[in-house]
């Protein structure tokens, strides 16, 4: 008895004292993790404050107070003055002209690379998943060149090409893993049917990926959005500059006005902000698909 | 079935628009990289054909291999703090309340483009009216440094934002890497009396091994490659103390206009980038093969 008891008062002792290690453990866990969390907000909401405020309070007050009596205006400001709107609508369609473009044509290679038969297959896809890894920079100046050649050097075609191109590599991989989980039936009894090919992809398979196609599409708006160095190259008229290298110039000549400026960045970045709020599990999903692309 | 799906025209007609997007933008184009190093050229007039000279000349610029030497500290500095972001995504897999948000949290700097990031963050550095030398002043420091503009200082500062950007990326990656593990074998573990950092350490690390491995890769190669946030933040400066190999390359190209020699820049760039990719992968499939046998 006294040699069974024994161990077992031991062992409840050890037990409560881990479970107090253990929860001044957590705890401390937990300040690190919201530490890092702070990290991570604390420049948007310094800069979501600065955007509405003056100069007289962005250097005479504490960077912390709160825009007591916001400065609208500075938002105002800057969507009119200065082609900031132009520059917001340019990357709207832009980046929606190249997410569908890049959408459409990669549905239709991964389906012909897993549905159908055919010799190359696999060096075809071979090709795509080694573009990934090859650097944008050892493209551009033969880009700049082709584009001078083609006429199309300020044009936004340039871009809307070059998106699509170097975009598409990552959108038919993170497809590939759902084209493969469909069932062959789905063919099987839609040829027996006597569909067609197009048939087939349009009316059945496309449509069943509208799942992946969301995650895909939000991955290329996301990267589309914010793409810079070729508008950087490619785009010298203000009429077809995006947001990115829009504010950039922008910024240049507003250097003082550190209002405008927050107002400036707060409108490039508010859409992708408001998209995360609603679409942030699809947005996990997606760069967590896009994420094995080294 | 066979016959329908083997269509060879419907086949092209599938195949084709993808693969002419990837040939006439990523494939032509480097190979067209190499050729134009072959060649002296500044972009608008004829092009002179020099064989390998600009090939040795960048082997003996130094400010090429002062660019190389640059991006080289951002890839093992980038590779170092993966081991912060895997030890936040061991604590954060660890049954914690709100991880799901936390880990929301830590990716949004990742979703926001690098201009508007270096904007943002050339007035956190500001030397006067930025938030780090205001705070810095305010606890009694007097000579706060001018971040961005002292050359010795200048390449560290350019590393905060640059994790501030990715850890929410590499932290998402390797928190669905460990929430792949079983947590039968956890519980296993914990039953044995194995402790929280022996289960980290034995079980966990080695089952996310594949994913560390190419997190390695995605570090590696995209410091090699960083370009648009330094472009912004200091252009390469202050006397060229932050440039890297693409701002090096894209300074020649759109700068100097010296084309021929910018391209030559741009082929060594490809070949580090995938030598690098290789090599890991290698060491990834030899130890693979340990593993198994």
């Amino acid at each position: 008895m006294m040699q069974g008891t024994i161990p077992i008062k031991h062992k409840k002792t050890s037990q409560y004292n881990n479970s107090i290690i253990s929860k001044i453990g957590f705890g401390l866990l937990y300040v690190v993790l919201a530490g890092v969390a702070v990290f991570q907000l604390f420049p948007l909401v310094w800069l979501m404050f600065f955007s509405l405020k003056n100069n007289q309070e962005i250097f005479n007050m504490s960077p912390l107070a709160l825009p007591t009596n916001p400065k609208w205006e500075n938002y105002a400001k800057v969507w009119n003055s200065g082609n900031i709107d132009l520059y917001f609508l340019n990357s709207v369609w832009i980046t929606i002209a190249a997410t569908a473009i890049t959408i459409l044509v990669a549905s239709l290679v991964t389906f012909a690379i897993t549905r159908m038969k055919w010799k190359g297959s696999s060096l075809v896809l071979g090709l795509f998943m080694v573009a990934m890894m090859i650097p944008v920079h050892s493209t551009l100046i033969p880009l700049f060149n082709l584009f001078s050649k083609a006429h199309l050097i300020d044009h936004p075609l340039s871009l809307i090409a070059s998106y699509v191109a170097f975009n598409m590599p990552i959108t038919i991989m993170i497809l590939l893993g759902f084209y493969y989980t469909l069932p062959k039936e789905v063919e099987e009894a839609a040829v027996i049917d006597g569909c067609s090919v197009h048939k087939i992809f349009f009316r059945i398979v496309f449509p069943m990926t509208s799942s992946v196609l969301a995650t895909t599409g939000i991955i290329n708006i996301i990267y589309n959005w914010n793409e810079f160095i070729f508008v950087n190259t490619f785009i010298s008229s203000d009429k077809y500059k995006t947001l990115t290298v829009g504010i950039q110039n922008f910024i240049g000549q507003y250097t003082t006005d550190w209002g405008a400026i927050g107002a400036t960045l707060m409108i490039s970045i508010l859409p992708i902000l408001i998209a995360f709020l609603f679409l942030s599990d699809k947005i996990v999903e997606g760069i967590a698909a896009g994420s094995v692309k080294g | 079935m066979d016959k329908v799906m083997s269509n060879k025209w419907i086949i092209a007609l599938y195949v084709l628009p993808a693969l002419l997007f990837i040939i006439a933008i990523v494939y032509v184009p480097i190979v067209l990289t190499g050729y134009y190093g072959l060649h002296e050229w500044n972009g608008i007039g004829s092009m002179t054909f020099i064989g390998l000279e600009n090939y040795s000349a960048v082997l003996q610029d130094k400010d090429f291999w002062s660019s190389a030497g640059h991006s080289l500290i951002l890839a093992v500095f980038s590779t170092l703090s993966l081991v912060l972001y895997l030890a936040v995504a061991l604590v954060l897999s660890s049954k914690i309340k709100g991880s799901n948000v936390l880990r929301k949290i830590y990716l949004i700097p990742m979703l926001l483009s690098s201009v508007a990031i270096a904007q943002l963050w050339m007035k956190i550095y500001h030397p006067t009216n930025g938030i780090i030398n205001t705070i810095l002043e305010a606890l009694g420091f007097t000579n706060t440094p001018e971040w961005l503009a002292n050359p010795s200082i200048v390449l560290y500062a350019l590393i905060v934002p640059i994790i501030w950007q990715y850890a929410g990326f590499y932290i998402l990656i390797y928190y669905a890497a460990l929430k792949n593990i079983p947590s039968s074998l956890e519980e296993a573990a914990t039953i044995d009396g194995a402790n929280a950092f022996q289960i980290a350490y034995k079980i966990k690390l080695p089952l996310a091994m594949e994913v560390i491995k190419v997190t390695i890769v995605l570090a590696l190669v995209g410091s090699l490659k960083y370009f648009d946030l330094i472009y912004v933040m200091t252009n390469g400066g202050p006397n060229g103390a932050s440039e890297v190999m693409a701002s090096y390359m894209y300074r020649i190209a759109f700068k100097s206009y010296d084309f021929g020699y910018a391209s030559a820049i741009g082929f060594f760039l490809l070949i580090i980038c995938l030598v690098v990719t290789w090599i890991v992968r290698k060491l990834t499939a030899t130890k693979e093969q340990i593993q198994y046998s």
